[in-house]
């Protein structure tokens, strides 16, 4: 990767969404969002509530599956330089291999992000990602049959989560991003309803980030392979703390809703304060936490 | 369309009643092209619980004066943040996003466009856009009362202006659905924005008279750039975001219960 800096899942569409705004070239690495075997229509509006320094989403994996991506999606990332990877997800183990099987012929996407931390859909999802067997069972079964770069996503979600990133290590992944989004929920008093259609929603942006340099620095410790960081990192010097922390690179996400040039801005800051603190590369800083 | 992300200075400010300002906004640059319609997501710097931008539809541009309109309704923290701002002050604009309503077919088609509360703003640029190429324009505006009705004296200059209060204190009394201007059928092309059971009911009347009928939805957003996937609305192609597919849409397209 040219920096640390990626884009998160569900936040950055297929990227071209953002072209206007920035040079696709310059992110680290560009996610994708869930994509999996057959189209879904995702969950009913309202599928989004703000919330204090943060909102919940339900939005259930919206997307027309891999053979569309692969036919009409794909034709116009191939060319961007830059890592794109596929946030893949399922319902069942079997979806999770068809899918990583089509991506593994996809000689421009050089990894696949399995999302086994879905708060919003019925099955599969989340339901593998708070169970260390579950996980531990899926990621082997996938990385089976894809052999590129194996990122897994976990969820936070669950009581431990190192042991949970150690299963999955040992299950074959090649690195582990988190957190996704905590599950959450919103209720208008006015009519005393829930707000989402689906009552609880997966929580993000700022609200989230204190818990999610926890679990970094928690699995950071816990595992030999790289972490990949995420929650609510809204500028640089939240980018600089998931380092700090542990995380070999990091993904911005609901960020990108309130200014979408902020992904390079803050490749841009961790290069000044890399710069500023006699740091020749950012390297330097990974689990540089002083304790 | 290109997007731009713009810092937008407030010129002036229009206290239009207790719940409604007018900002008139420039920038240093000239700005894009912007079509009736479209709608600006706006950053609202410094509130404890307004996180996301918030989606505000474009009320008027004046490419002369380099001057964007935004017609703001305090509704919570961050339109009030807004609507406080002063003459001087920058707001941080997302535009051009969305798309246009169709142009109708025929120069002599008989149009309506009817607003209701804030719904109005998109239908004064509209409006405008119809007038200055020819089309003959009605407008059918309602609010709650002769307070709540908004730019009378802009639309006026673009056609008929026609209005309803629920109160009765101005126009006819009742529901814009009420008014006689849409007893029997007299239109061609209907364009409408307002609250969804407003539309909803214009929408009716546009099917029962097999009138061709285009609505502005505002769903919450996320994005603006379809990205998020958080503002859809199911539609005969599924579910569509507002932001990218709208805001606009043709009633035929969507699956409403009407």
């Amino acid at each position: 990767m040219k920096n640390p800096v990626m884009t998160a899942s569900g936040t950055f569409g297929y990227g071209t969404e953002y072209s206007d705004f920035i040079d696709l070239s310059r992110i680290g690495g560009i996610i994708v969002k869930g994509t999996t075997l057959r189209e879904r229509q995702g969950n009913p509006y309202p599928r989004m509530a703000e919330t204090p320094s943060g909102m919940l989403n339900a939005v259930g994996l919206q997307n027309k599956g891999i053979d569309y991506f692969v036919n009409h999606i794909y034709p116009t990332l191939k060319d961007i330089d830059t890592n794109v990877m596929i946030n893949l997800s399922g319902s069942t183990t079997e979806d999770y291999i068809k899918t990583a099987e089509i991506i593994n012929t996809l000689d421009k996407i050089p990894g696949i992000e399995l999302n086994i931390s879905c708060p919003n859909v019925k099955e599969g999802g989340m339901a593998f990602g708070v169970s260390c067997l579950a996980a531990s069972q899926v990621v082997a079964e996938v990385r089976k049959v894809y052999h590129k770069e194996l990122m897994v996503k976990l969820s936070p979600n669950v009581t431990d989560i190192a042991e949970i990133a150690k299963g999955v290590e040992g299950a074959g992944a090649d690195s582990i991003s988190l957190i996704n989004t905590l599950l959450g929920m919103a209720i208008d008093a006015k009519t005393r309803k829930p707000v989402l259609s689906t009552i609880t929603g997966g929580l993000s942006g700022p609200a989230v980030k204190p818990i999610a340099l926890r679990m970094v620095w928690q699995v950071a410790k816990a595992v030999k392979v790289p972490v990949i960081g995420l929650g609510g990192i809204m500028n640089a010097t939240d980018a600089i703390e998931f380092m700090l922390a542990g995380a070999t690179a990091i993904q911005v996400g609901t960020a990108n809703f309130i200014d979408p040039a902020i992904s390079v801005k803050i490749v841009d800051g961790i290069d000044n304060y890399l710069n500023k603190n006699g740091f020749s590369s950012a390297k330097d800083i990974i689990g540089a936490l002083e304790i | 369309m290109k997007k731009f992300i713009l810092d937008l200075t407030i010129t002036h400010k229009v206290q239009l009643n207790e719940q409604n300002v007018l900002l008139k906004l420039t920038t240093i640059d000239q700005l894009p092209e912007i079509l009736p319609g479209q709608f600006a997501e706006i950053r609202v710097d410094g509130s404890p619980t307004t996180f996301l931008r918030r989606p505000i539809s474009i009320n008027f541009v004046d490419y002369e004066k380099n001057e964007l309109w935004l017609l703001i309704q305090i509704v919570g923290d961050g339109t009030r943040r807004m609507a406080d701002m002063e003459v001087g002050q920058t707001l941080n604009a997302i535009l051009p996003l969305g798309n246009t309503f169709t142009m109708p077919a025929e120069k002599n088609a008989r149009i309506v466009l009817i607003g209701g509360g804030v719904g109005i703003a998109p239908l004064l640029m509209f409006g405008e856009k119809l007038h200055s190429m020819g089309y003959n324009c009605n407008f059918l505006l309602g609010a709650r009362s002769k307070t709540d009705l908004l730019q009378l004296d802009e639309f006026e200059r673009y056609g008929k202006v026609y209005t309803t209060t629920e109160d009765g204190s101005y126009g006819e009394k009742g529901y814009v659905t009420h008014h006689s201007l849409l007893i029997g059928s007299n239109f061609d092309y209907i364009y409408t924005c307002g609250p969804t059971p407003m539309m909803k009911a214009v929408a009716s009347y546009a099917a029962i008279n097999g009138v061709f009928c285009e609505v502005s939805l505002e769903n919450m957003m996320g994005c603006g750039i379809g990205a998020c996937l958080c503002c859809v609305t199911d539609t005969t192609e599924g579910n569509l975001c507002v932001c990218t597919e709208g805001p606009i849409f043709n009633i035929t397209k969507l699956k409403w219960q009407i």
